[in-house]
């Protein structure tokens, strides 16, 4: 059999194409789950539910809220928000080891749109999180926790938080098309994602932290994410009113549009050099 | 048939202070199998990037299949396919799916996609591991998979980029029946490689590159004679003759008579080669010097190689 490949040749043919590429792109990360149910329930799955258990009960006899309400309920917004930043690290890794095994040039060699590489990933890094959000929901629902003001406040809470996601899939496919040449600094990397979450509300509330801690948390692109869930779902907030708290679903709309604005520019960028 | 299936003219590329390439020329009709030798960093691989529209040259210019590899990327990427150094093919999915991802990519329908990676799987011997995790793979196995990725639309120019670097003998000799298997349909392949000896059994021509250009092009006999033609090599019983025997046969035939102490071998550069194998024979008699063995051969592919890249005069 010979097979010809065929080029577009319209402007709307093109961006149909152009999608088909990004969903085979995608499809080739739903059939990684299908491979290895495994290491993706052990990877994205496991350990968000492990730390919910794990500050739950056994750190969180110790932890008051500012303000009352239940620190098991303050908590589940925080890694709610947590398992977007573990995304960046997935994105990250995904993306390096493309770019660093030649996969990332096969396709840059294929009469592929070259736009379907970086949003094939993207979509299937959302649909990655929403999965993760949606189990470890399930695992907030087991202890005890469970949203105060609706399924529409909810579906909001869960709708920031994923754009938040999408905000942090730039900065990892940034990172990744960066530092692909070194694995260890993609390693070094990642270790990082647990800082980023100690520097923001998810698991203490700003308002027992110094002062100068507290400005820093509070500016946390994640706080307003984390502080907008709160509202949302009706869990207890646990900060002294300030701008930035009160406007938290505003912030957490902002917030990722900015990481967007500045990291997708510097992806394409980045992807561009690859032929420098 | 008039156009080439690959011309590049004056190809240059600097990685920072780095020349990689320094105006690289070369020109491979349609359905040859042409090789590009070269020590590491001679600059092979960038000059299979640039073909591939991976990587934009800073001046000179390529086609492939008739087609401007900067203007033209999307019609070269139609009818390429590329086998880079890393078998770039994905370690969870099986090789079935690698293959219908890739012709997806293609823009195959899914049908036709599903056909051809059957047929792509038999036809390089992975139909039985079809269904496994490429990452499972041998080196050879994952290669091969690599060809039949690069496979899929039957390209026009298939482009290998050190194909079998890093393979075991059996895993190299699997990769050089494929390779064979593809010349013969007809696709024109530019091959990288630094060993002479795949060069020399794949390659119908071959072009020796060193810091970036091109040093030498012809079939591997052409090559092979520009070192000088054929040699004699005689082995003697006593090394403690050598340098008599060296002497002698200088005196008798003229040209540089090289020595290896340790094998007991001396090789003289001869142009008659019946005239000169009498001559050497009858003057090691005359002189009571007695030889093992006496051989006439063509030069090495590896004695061309090493003049040509040598330090430059």
């Amino acid at each position: 059999m010979t097979v010809r490949p065929v080029i577009p040749p319209t402007l709307r043919s093109r961006a149909g194409w152009a999608i088909a590429d990004a969903w085979v792109i995608t499809s080739r990360e739903l059939a990684h789950w299908a491979r290895q149910p495994g290491a993706v329930i052990a990877s994205t799955l496991l350990f968000p539910v492990m730390i919910v258990l794990m500050f739950g009960y056994l750190l969180g006899g110790a932890m008051t809220v500012p303000g009352g309400g239940d620190y098991r309920d303050f908590l589940m917004p925080g890694m709610f928000a947590m398992t977007m930043v573990f995304g960046i690290g997935a994105t990250l890794t995904a993306v390096s080891a493309d770019a660093a095994r030649g996969v990332t040039d096969r396709f840059r060699s294929l009469p592929m749109a070259t736009s379907a590489v970086i949003a094939g990933r993207a979509a299937a890094d959302l649909l990655n999180s929403a999965a993760a959000l949606a189990v470890l929901a399930g695992c907030g629902l087991a202890v005890g926790w469970h949203p105060h003001r609706g399924l529409t406040s909810a579906l909001g809470a869960f709708g920031l938080l994923l754009l938040l996601r999408s905000g942090f899939v730039w900065i990892g496919v940034y990172l990744g098309l960066t530092f692909y040449p070194n694995p260890e600094a993609v390693t070094a990397v990642r270790t990082l994602e647990f800082p980023i979450g100690f520097l923001g509300n998810p698991f203490v509330a700003i308002s027992t932290m110094p002062a100068w801690l507290g400005a820093i948390a509070l500016w946390n692109p994640l706080s307003s994410t984390v502080s907008a869930a709160r509202q949302l779902f009706g869990d207890p907030i646990g900060a002294r009113p300030s701008w930035i708290t009160d406007h938290a679903v505003l912030m957490a709309v902002a917030w990722p549009l900015l990481l967007t604005a500045v990291f997708f520019p510097l992806s394409v960028h980045r992807y561009r050099r690859l032929s420098r | 048939m008039g156009i080439p299936a690959i011309v590049c003219e004056g190809l240059s590329k600097r990685f920072g202070q780095t020349p990689a390439l320094d105006g690289l020329d070369l020109a491979v009709p349609p359905g040859a199998v042409h090789g590009l030798l070269g020590p590491n960093g001679a600059g092979k691989t960038t000059a299979v990037r640039i073909l591939a529209t991976l990587l934009r040259p800073d001046s000179g210019r390529a086609e492939v299949a008739g087609f401007d590899v900067a203007s033209q990327a999307a019609q070269v990427r139609a009818r390429i396919g590329l086998a880079g150094q890393h078998a770039a093919v994905d370690e969870i999915l099986s090789g079935r799916q690698n293959l219908v991802m890739f012709g997806r990519l293609y823009h195959l329908p899914a049908a036709v996609a599903r056909r051809r990676a059957d047929e792509l799987l038999d036809r390089f011997g992975l139909a039985e591991a079809g269904g496994k995790p490429a990452g499972q793979y041998s080196g050879g196995m994952r290669r091969r998979l690599d060809l039949a990725a690069s496979f899929i639309v039957a390209p026009r120019v298939l482009f290998l980029d050190e194909p079998t670097t890093g393979l075991d003998p059996h895993g190299r000799n699997e990769v050089w029946q494929v390779i064979r298997a593809l010349a013969a349909s007809g696709t024109t392949v530019l091959l990288t490689t630094q060993y002479l000896e795949e060069a020399d059994r794949l390659a119908d021509v071959i072009s020796v590159i060193a810091a970036g250009r091109v040093v030498a092009t012809g079939s591997p006999d052409t090559l092979k004679s520009l070192t000088g033609g054929d040699r004699i090599d005689v082995v003697l019983r006593e090394a403690s003759e050598l340098t008599r025997a060296a002497t002698l046969l200088q005196a008798r035939l003229g040209g540089d008579v090289s020595v290896d102490q340790d094998s007991r071998v001396l090789s003289v550069p001869v142009t008659d080669r019946l005239a000169a194998l009498a001559l050497v024979i009858r003057s090691l008699q005359d002189e009571n010097i007695t030889a093992e063995d006496v051989a006439v051969r063509r030069p090495t592919l590896d004695e061309a190689f090493l003049q040509l890249t040598g330090p430059r005069r």
